[in-house]
């Protein structure tokens, strides 16, 4: 197979809050031989947030992000579901709409850089899925995760609007039962854990202006987990990772009852699989500890 | 349709059961049946009413996806009977389905809820036009084709209640006016001759307005007309802040303060965005902060990263930005 090579969205979580899913994400790379260009000129998504404040200057700053991709010539990755989201929406948008493509080029172009729609947006998730492919990650399992049940919690922004993934991705994904992250676990050797909170919201979005249906929702998925018997949950998000990782006192707190589980990147629980080590994945970045290593 | 081969397989059912006047708890009866791949989920409810239980209750009246009556939920995804295919059902769940109403905490009878609060909340953000019209006018009323396209496909919403028993934050705050209160609010602030002052307000009232929404795009997934709520939510937040009724408040400033962050450093500073948002409210999240900190999750002020050519962006920001705060 010809070697992968993509250029990286970072987003702003793996350079700040959660450095472990920056770690684990090159570590994995070098283990699958995935070259990534990381795009450091780009600016923060806007995270679903700038948008409600200003939508032209949001879809601006998303199109240079990808303009730089378009540059390289390279299908852009990222690694946070929110940055899929607005990249990829940006791009939808853009491209089914000339005249608001002709207005953001216009400014663009004050900078010297052209939308112009080359380049495609995936989430990292799917480029290992699709793209390297689950049996070749199989047969390159050194270490199983055989002894655990995991819970996989999906995120929103990967699996809606359902439109979106299935025009970014190769494969389809269904938003009422997602199944690549539970394809991953099985085939990192683990159990996948299925229990109704897979592919609901975590809650991080109103975190601050609706503490209170945020820590239900993060409480709600970690019980969720926890009742189907999952000794650790993986998610693609580094969002949902803060929620699930750090907030699980105001959880508990909402949700009146303890909760807590080790919750692991997605890449991190690849990186194990693949004999990766704890401090290559940087696990002792978490919060809540993962304590079965 | 007509050409693709019409099928037919054993699917089983596990169907909500529940009479308010004669039951203490609700209870799940099973049935199997032979389904073709051309009917429609109303057709499964007839079929267990016809011959299985005469006393099998759901409402419906127009069977062609108008009158909104007939929203039930499969396998947890909400859903207008009349018009979701019973292969599109099993090609997303499988062979065994459950059946419920919108809201099982809301049952009277079987299918049937009582949908108060929905059409609470629908009131409540007044859903019609306000406007000075002559009583005796001399000409037509006009709007251009152009002004009726702002109203984004809002006025075909049949209230059908699928995407408000659908969304968490209706759920858990029962304050929150949800996604198709707002469709409604939005299909009149489109309205070129609306001219209610008050409504905008309203919806951007903290606790029950706009700004509790999570952003789960629930709402635009399980829309049998196509309406994308969610969508106009993000419209209502952006005409609060263009037409200058957005409150100083946590929710906002956390919307403006990416433009500060990104404005100085090209990247999100989560620390600055916090402080920004919360002002001196900050104290409450130090628990939290500290524990981040121990394990390496908080970097100091002068370790911020930025963008690489930062001038480009804040050129960008200087040039295409269209609202003031
Ligand atoms: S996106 Fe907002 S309104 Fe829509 S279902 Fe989710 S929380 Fe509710
Ligand atoms: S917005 Fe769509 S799902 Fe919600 S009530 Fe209207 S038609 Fe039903
Ligand atoms: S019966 Fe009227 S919408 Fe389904």
């Amino acid at each position: 197979m010809k070697k992968l090579k993509y250029a990286l969205f970072t987003g702003c979580t793996a350079k700040q809050s959660t450095p472990e899913q920056m770690m684990s994400t090159l570590a994995v790379a070098r283990k699958l031989n995935i070259e990534l260009i990381e795009l450091t000129e780009a600016s923060c998504c806007g995270a679903s947030h700038l948008q409600d404040y200003d939508d032209f200057l949001s879809l601006v700053l998303n199109a240079r992000n990808i303009a730089y991709a378009e540059k390289h010539g390279l299908t852009m990755v990222t690694i946070c579901n929110t940055c899929q989201l607005n990249t990829a929406m940006t791009k939808h948008r853009l491209d089914k709409n000339p005249e608001l493509k002709a207005k953001v080029n216009e400014k663009l172009a004050e900078v010297g850089l052209e939308y112009k729609g080359t380049s495609n947006i995936i989430h990292f998730l799917y480029a290992i899925i699709d793209d390297f492919g689950l049996d070749k990650i199989k047969k390159m399992v050194v270490k199983p995760l055989s002894q655990f049940n995991i819970a996989p919690f999906y995120g929103c922004h990967n699996i809606r609007p359902s439109e979106l993934h299935d025009e970014s991705h190769k494969q389809k994904e269904n938003p009422y039962n997602p199944t690549s992250l539970d394809d991953l676990i099985i085939a990192c050797g683990g159990m996948n854990v299925e229990y109704e909170e897979k592919n609901k919201c975590c809650g991080f979005h109103v975190e601050l202006q609706a503490p209170h249906t945020a820590a239900v929702l993060t409480g709600n998925a970690i019980a969720g987990a926890t009742d189907n018997n999952a000794d650790m949950m993986v998610t693609p998000c580094p969002l949902c990772h803060l929620k699930l990782d750090t907030q699980t006192k105001h959880a508990s707190e909402a949700i009146g009852r303890e909760v807590s589980l080790p919750v692991l990147h997605m890449q991190q629980m690849v990186g194990l699989a693949l004999g990766c080590t704890p401090a290559e994945l940087g696990l002792k970045h978490h919060v809540t500890e993962v304590n079965f290593i | 349709m007509s050409t693709n081969k019409i099928t037919t397989q054993k699917v089983n059912f596990k169907v909500f059961r529940f009479n308010a006047d004669e039951d203490y708890l609700p209870y799940y009866e099973d049935y199997s049946m032979d389904v073709t791949s051309e009917e429609v989920v109303l057709d499964i409810l007839n079929r267990i009413k016809w011959d299985y239980d005469g006393s099998f209750s759901y409402r419906r009246s127009c069977r062609h996806g108008i009158c909104g009556a007939c929203a039930i939920k499969v396998n947890g995804r909400s859903t207008l009977a009349c018009k979701e295919s019973m292969s599109t059902m099993i090609e997303y769940f499988g062979n065994d389905l459950t059946i419920e109403p919108l809201s099982t905490k809301r049952a009277i009878k079987d299918m049937i809820i009582d949908k108060a609060d929905f059409w609470e909340k629908h009131a409540a953000v007044t859903p019609y036009l306000a406007a000075d019209i002559d009583e005796c006018p001399t000409c037509e009323n006009l709007v251009s084709p152009h002004d009726a396209e702002e109203l984004n496909e809002a006025d075909l919403c049949i209230q059908c209640g699928a995407c408000h028993y659908a969304c968490p934050a209706v759920e858990i705050n029962s304050d929150f006016f949800g996604p198709a209160a707002f469709v409604a609010a939005y299909r009149f602030e489109a309205d070129i001759r609306d001219s209610d002052a008050e409504r905008l307000i309203n919806v951007n009232e903290e606790k029950q307005g706009v700004w509790d929404c999570v952003k789960c795009f629930e709402c635009a997934e399980v829309c049998p007309k196509d309406i994308n709520p969610i969508e106009k939510i993000t419209k209502l937040h952006q005409m609060a802040f263009k037409k200058g009724v957005a409150k100083n408040n946590v929710a906002t400033r956390h919307a403006v303060g990416f433009l500060h962050s990104i404005k100085k450093h090209g990247v999100l500073d989560e620390g600055g965005l916090v402080l920004y948002s919360e002002g001196p409210s900050i104290v409450k999240h130090i628990p939290v902060a500290l524990q981040m900190f121990r394990k390496g999750k908080i970097i100091m002020p002068w370790n911020m990263p930025k963008s690489d050519n930062l001038d480009e962006i804040q050129k960008l920001i200087k040039s295409s930005s269209t609202v003031k705060f």
